[in-house]
């Protein structure tokens, strides 16, 4: 437990509790508190990670490529800190609030591509120092696999596994074991299970071996 | 430079940067195996002067593009609501039809022979359980046919599951207010989402009373208060001498609710919020 928070991530007390925050337009009624506004890590596994103190390898500032980044709640916050950050959904509804989002981040570039082709938005997304990837779908480690090609040298990959996406019969264990064995051209370097915070999920962070 | 290969298939490649509709075009329907350092590419091939200008212009570009997408996507959409609900109403219809031919045959057969389609079904569910009983071959096609009316209600009632799981997708506001269903119905009578977020109130209020409209206009009768809305809680229950301004009230809000979703698309809760007190108001009002 010695991941550092990167920089723009602070801890901060909302209403009496403490809380991660960063700073920008509030996007779902999060509470704020200035330019600060709190990051729910109920609803963000990314925020979990981080308030759990995985070592994400985030610093702030670098350059993102967000897989599965639905409505926003948690590519908001990404942008909040990061660099350009290149967000990626394929749900029409969804990207309607994204773009809401996006409008006050310059730095958020919204793609309604289909994360299983990398090809759609390699034309766009530059090399990019980490992948969040969050995507309700079957075969969760191919689409890392078909997107490591975006990842430089020593980027970082942040994946949280559903298990009920893969297979809603299954054991969320022997999926996520079938997700680890299929990651290929990855290093895994920590995972944690994200209960009782998001049921059945898995963070991965994992670094491109070359 | 070595990676003149690669930065050959960046999206800004032949875009005149101050053609707006040809680096969409880029954007959306362009490709590449890899991706590449596409700011510094864009800087040096003179796309832009620096990088900064670079994202201001990707960030204009992407989400002009998005916001087209969406639209479209979505208008795909709603022609596949207006096909499903078109759908129910159709399986209803020859359900409720073919139900009234069971019952007729069963009461041939039987010595209290009950009516619909809940009749139907029971007795295409007796008849599986206990065929023995059922011998002869005209019973055995009763029983079939009462199964096919079986089939087809199954079929109406996951055809109004998927409506009422998809409608609030695409139109929020008006499901909120009309409740998934007749939100579907009143896209499906506008011929859109935007044909109904386009049309005046009066018109809103009136749809699916085409006939006795035009009836009015021809002289042969009064003004119709209300159509397809008649079916909203808020309009049929209401006192009939109240019907039309709840009526009217009723296809304000849809009105207003149709313009939101197809223009914006954020909830507003106090549309509801407005539209109750409103009706509560109308309700209270003495004759």
């Amino acid at each position: 437990m010695t991941g550092t928070l990167p920089t723009g991530v602070e801890r901060r007390r909302f209403d009496s509790n403490e809380r991660l925050a960063t700073r920008g337009q509030p996007v779902y009624g999060e509470p704020t508190d200035g330019d600060w506004r709190a990051w729910d890590i109920r609803r963000s596994k990314l925020g979990a990670m981080l308030d759990r103190g995985m070592e994400t390898g985030l610093s702030g500032d670098e350059t993102v490529l967000y897989l599965g980044a639905a409505a926003g709640t948690t590519v908001s916050h990404v942008a909040d800190f990061a660099g350009p950050t290149y967000a990626v959904e394929f749900a029409a509804r969804p990207v309607r609030d994204l773009l809401t989002v996006a409008d006050s981040r310059p730095n958020l570039f919204v793609l309604l591509k289909d994360a299983r082709k990398p090809e759609a938005y390699a034309h766009v997304v530059e090399p990019v120092d980490v992948i969040v990837q969050d995507v309700a779908t079957r075969g969760q480690a191919r689409v890392a696999n078909e997107n490591r090609r975006f990842l430089k040298q020593n980027g970082r990959l942040l994946a949280v596994v559903k298990a009920r996406s893969e297979d809603v019969t299954a054991d969320p264990t022997d999926v996520f074991e079938t997700f680890r064995s299929q990651l290929e051209g990855y290093e895994i370097l920590d995972t944690e299970r994200l209960d009782p915070l998001h049921d059945d999920h898995l963070a991965v962070v994992a670094r491109p071996t070359w | 430079m070595n990676e003149d290969a690669v930065s050959d298939s960046g999206w800004f490649r032949g875009v005149d940067p101050g053609d707006g509709s040809s680096a969409r075009h880029a954007i959306e329907h362009g490709s590449a195996e890899s991706p590449a350092a596409w700011p510094d590419h864009a800087v040096e091939s003179g796309f832009v002067d620096n990088r900064s200008q670079y994202y201001e212009v990707l960030h204009d570009v992407t989400t002009a593009v998005a916001r087209t997408q969406v639209r479209e996507r979505e208008g795909t959409d709603v022609q596949r609501i207006i096909h499903c609900v078109r759908a129910m109403d159709d399986v209803e219809r020859v359900a409720n039809e073919l139900a009234e031919r069971v019952s007729a045959w069963a009461g041939a057969s039987f010595d209290d022979p009950g009516t619909g389609i809940e009749y139907a079904r029971e007795i295409a569910d007796e008849t599986a359980a206990d065929s023995e009983d059922r011998r002869g071959a005209l019973d055995a096609r009763l029983s079939s046919l009462a199964a096919q009316v079986r089939a087809l209600d199954d079929e109406g009632q996951a055809l109004r599951d998927t409506i009422e799981r998809v409608t609030p997708e695409v139109a929020p506001n008006v499901s909120m207010l009309a409740g998934p269903v007749l939100a579907a119905r009143l896209i499906a009578l506008a011929g859109g989402l935007e044909t109904l977020a386009k049309k005046p109130s009066g018109t809103v209020q009136l749809l699916g009373a085409e006939d006795a409209l035009f009836a009015h206009l021809s002289g042969r009768a009064s003004s119709p208060k209300h159509g397809i809305i008649y079916v909203h809680e808020y309009v049929s229950g209401t006192a009939p001498e109240h019907r039309g301004t709840a009526a009217r009230a009723l296809a304000g809000k849809l009105t207003i609710a149709a313009r939101i979703d197809h223009y914006s698309g954020d909830r507003r809760p106090e549309l509801q919020a407005e539209l109750d007190e409103r009706i509560a108001r109308i309700r209270e009002r003495g004759d």
